[in-house]
């Protein structure tokens, strides 16, 4: 349904996009992930066509929207977007808002059109509404009732979630996630958050450097990180020293591990490299003969992250249950339990 | 009352009675109407005061929003070449009182103007445009007042931000569409407040009028007073004219109240402007051009070119006498105004209660009445005081005469009641900007009010108190009914001066005392100017 070919873009002479590929299947929803200044909103705003796009191809059903020199503008394309202060028109009230794209449709139809949106996103008793009168929620449901109302070809979110509080937030992403499958809306999300990236997405393309670094599944992405960026920017971890031998076995100070052989993740070559091991890749055994001192802990109420300081002076993270109550200082019985082995050749230091 | 509020009241309530005081004189008039008196006018004068003001108003209403509106979108919203330029350019109007621009205008264009008799002697062409007409007076008064409009309209536009543009557009609108169907709307609250506040000061004013013999309330007024000496059917006249006044300022606190919907919400992006060229890029720089040029070039220049004929004959003692009573009259009316500000402003701080602040509200109210009115109003207590006067030193066996009447008391009283919001809204806003913990810090260091107000707060408010002097300073040097009306005899200031040349139709030299009064006009816009840029940075 879109397709971006070798899409690139500058202000003045700093690059904001370098080279951006990527495919979305029609009903699929996708997700730029990025740390703010990334160049992703630019990726959006290429998209839906507020801006002329200066090298590269933008393909919408086929349709090539944006080429270098051929511009589709925004209100020509049929891209639905929610922006991340909703942008809701302040003179209008709920059903206004929502009927405000339909200006095509007859007078009959663009009312049943109106009142199955507000039967979608549950908001029928507060029609009549202003937007100043409704709570974050209720806004944001109505900005993606106006982004659906007009059947847009794709629907992009520009941190569409981010004005929320926590626990909303949670809840509306899975919300909304559940309207655009029942829509078979092809959607394209842009966000710093990776919660929110994981909660929405069914494929993420983490974006740094105006590259895509990775396009994969949320599970791949946290799971098998293709780099070193990727890795440190996805969940909590920590790079630990280790040997790759010829069978494809790494040691580090913990053990040695299995399983890198005809793994993705396998460096181009033996030697010294660099293993990521997740909280959750260390246990906590009351038996283990392996040992290390508590630096740091973090109560998150179901459990522990504990930093552990290894014999050599390396650390790591450990996920522990809370029953484990460790003091700083104290020695704990560790040990791995790796599922895979996600490792990087040390010269790419 | 507490012990402790009655400080805080009695500062307050004398300044807001300065204003509620006129007001209820001149409202007593309407509500207790001399049946006499009422149907001479009834017969006579209103029909054609009506007529007039309804066109005036209809006129300007239009004139304003139309180049208000459009310059303020251009300047806003757009790109094209000169776009920075006009978008603080276009506000320089606002240094030119209308009754300056009105007699320039006159002088350009009026049968001896300058521009028919250049047609006539150097083409043969005997013409001249209709410049003494109803729509003289609009054009006039709508070059005047536009700023009101454009510079409400541009911060409502510029409030929105540019989402609301491209949402419109992802919904399938073009961008002139959006322009009609969302950023018009949105801005219609900041629009009518602008346009609510140039129809006041066309409802309020007087010189312009009067130099077009275009007779409205306020002209009336002055007439009905100084011609027929009926303080008492002018007293009529004015109770009308604060009908109308207050059917704006109603409107306009509603709206104000409403405004709030139109500010941008939180992660305010900055509207992208839409970029104009070729004949579009010509079109939006030369209207641009052409109101900045007739509303200020063509005037300024006309009187530099008039000031600088006449300098040598006009720039005598005389001259001087008018700048120093000018000046001391807007010192001593700038300190009565600033000293009132602060007190009504520091007895909010101490009292916040509902009452203080709808005192304060009423005390602030008289910005909205025209001077004739309030000329009228202060006049007729002061008038009955004075015979009271009179009587009791007469009981004593002295004699009277005018004891407050004809001297500066009446007119720095009027001032004060006219320009104290001016005055009250910087020092206002300066003291809401020092926080209330430091109140608390120097209290509990033992500092009663008064000392906290001369050692913490006075030194703190001292930017707000220079803009508010500032700003009071040059309303008061270009006020000219209140001036006109209420001065002891001899002093005549530069406005009034203006005024008496105009009436005879010397322009020439109307324009040395009207260099001066635009000069001095152009600080305060600098000052708002230069606020703008802040306020965008």
């Amino acid at each position: 349904m879109l397709t971006l070919e070798h899409v690139a873009q500058a202000y003045g002479r700093q690059a904001i996009l370098r080279d951006i590929s990527f495919h979305l299947e029609a009903g699929q929803i996708g997700c730029l992930l990025g740390p703010s200044g990334c160049g992703k909103t630019t990726a959006l705003r290429l998209v839906a066509g507020f801006e002329a796009l200066q090298a590269g191809r933008i393909l919408l059903g086929g349709e090539a929207v944006g080429v270098p020199g051929v511009h589709l503008p925004p209100e020509r394309r049929r891209v639905g977007l929610m922006f991340q202060d909703y942008a809701l028109f302040p003179h209008l009230d709920v059903a206004a808002n929502i009927a405000f794209g339909l200006g095509s449709l007859e007078r009959a139809e663009r009312r049943r059109r109106v009142e199955e949106m507000l039967r979608l996103v549950d908001l029928a008793p507060v029609a009549r509404r202003y937007p100043h009168q409704l709570s974050g929620g209720q806004q944001q449901r109505v900005a993606l009732a106006r982004a659906l109302a007009p059947r847009p070809r794709l629907l992009l979110l520009d941190e569409a979630f981010s004005n929320l509080d926590v626990e909303l937030r949670e809840k509306l992403t899975l919300e909304v996630r559940d309207i655009l499958k029942h829509e078979g809306m092809t959607a394209l999300l842009v966000t710093h958050d990776q919660r929110e990236a994981f909660a929405m997405a069914d494929v993420v393309g983490v974006l740094h450097d105006g590259v895509i670094q990775q396009w994969a599944a949320p599970y791949d992405i946290y799971h098998r990180p293709r780099n070193r960026f990727i890795a440190g920017f996805i969940g909590q971890g920590v790079l630990l020293p280790g040997m790759l031998d010829g069978d494809g076995r790494v040691a580090i100070e913990l053990g040695v591990l299995r399983g890198v052989a005809g793994d993705v993740d396998r460096p181009a070559r033996e030697g010294a490299v660099e293993v990521l091991i997740r909280p959750d890749d260390i246990q906590h055994d009351v038996a283990s003969p392996l040992r290390a001192v508590v630096e740091q802990k973090i109560f998150h109420g179901a459990d522990f992250i504990y930093r552990l300081r290894l014999p050599s002076g390396s650390q790591v993270l450990a996920q522990v249950s809370s029953h484990h109550n460790h003091a700083v200082g104290e020695q704990i019985g560790i040990r791995l339990d790796v599922d895979h082995v996600v490792a990087f050749s040390r010269q790419e230091i | 009352m507490t012990a402790r509020s009655w400080p805080a009241w009695a500062a307050a309530l004398p300044i807001a009675a300065v204003t509620a005081v006129p007001v209820a004189v001149v409202a007593a008039s309407l509500l207790a109407p001399d049946a006499e008196i009422w149907s001479h006018l009834w017969q006579h004068v209103l029909p054609e005061l009506l007529v007039n003001t309804f066109w005036l108003v209809l006129g300007v209403g239009v004139g304003v929003t139309l180049l208000g509106v459009s310059l303020a979108w251009l300047t806003a919203a757009c790109e094209y070449p000169g776009r920075r330029f006009f978008a603080w350019a276009l506000l320089l109007p606002l240094a030119l009182p209308a009754y300056i621009t009105a007699f320039v205008w006159l002088g350009l264009f009026d049968f001896t103007g300058t521009v028919p008799t250049w047609l006539r002697e150097t083409w043969g062409v005997a013409w001249h445009p209709p410049i003494r007409s109803r729509g003289g007076v609009i054009l006039v008064m709508t070059l005047a007042l536009y700023p009101y409009v454009f510079l409400t309209a541009s911060a409502a536009f510029r409030g929105q931000g540019g989402r609301m543009l491209e949402a419109a557009q992802t919904l399938g609108l073009s961008r002139v569409a959006a322009f009609f169907r969302v950023a018009l709307p949105i801005a219609r609250p900041g629009i009518m407040a602008g346009l609510l506040l140039a129809l006041m000061e066309t409802l309020a004013d007087f010189g312009t009028v009067a130099v077009f013999n275009y007779d409205t309330f306020t002209t009336a007024i002055y007439k009905t007073w100084f011609s027929l000496f009926s303080l008492q059917a002018a007293s009529q006249l004015a109770s009308i004219l604060v009908l109308f006044v207050f059917v704006a300022v109603l409107l306009e606190s509603q709206l104000r109240a409403r405004t709030s919907f139109a500010a941008s919400p939180r992660g305010e992006v900055a509207m992208g402007r839409i970029r104009l060229t070729g004949w579009r890029a010509g079109l939006a720089a030369g209207w641009s051009a052409l109101v900045f040029a007739v509303a200020f070039v063509l005037p300024v220049w006309q009187i530099g070119v008039w000031a600088a004929d006449v300098f040598a004959r006009d720039f005598d003692s005389r001259y001087l006498v008018f700048v120093s009573r000018t000046l001391l009259l807007a010192a001593l009316g700038t300190a009565l105004v600033v000293a009132a500000a602060l007190l009504l402003a520091y007895a909010q701080r101490l009292r916040p209660t509902l009452a203080m602040r709808a005192v304060a509200r009423l005390a602030t109210l008289g910005y909205a009445l025209p001077g004739a009115v309030l000329a009228v109003g202060i006049f007729i207590p002061v008038a009955w005081l004075d015979n009271r006067l009179v009587e009791w030193l007469a009981v004593l066996g002295r004699d009277g005469g005018q004891v407050l009447g004809g001297t500066l008391l009446v007119m720095l009283l009027a001032y004060c009641a006219r320009f104290l919001a001016v005055g009250y809204g910087p020092v206002d806003a300066g003291l809401a900007r020092v926080s209330r913990a430091l109140d608390e810090v120097a209290q509990s260091l033992g500092a009663v009010a008064g000392r906290r107000l001369l050692r913490v707060h006075l030194p703190l408010l001292r930017a707000g108190l220079l803009t508010a002097a500032a700003l009071v300073f040059v309303d008061i040097m270009k006020e000219l009914p209140i001036t006109l009306m209420t001065r002891p005899f001899g002093w005549d200031t530069l406005a009034v001066r203006v005024f008496e040349m105009t009436s005879e139709g010397e322009w020439q030299r109307a324009a040395l005392p009207a260099a001066a009064i635009v000069l001095a006009g152009l600080l305060p816009v600098m000052l708002l100017i230069r606020s703008r840029e802040h306020a965008h940075a």
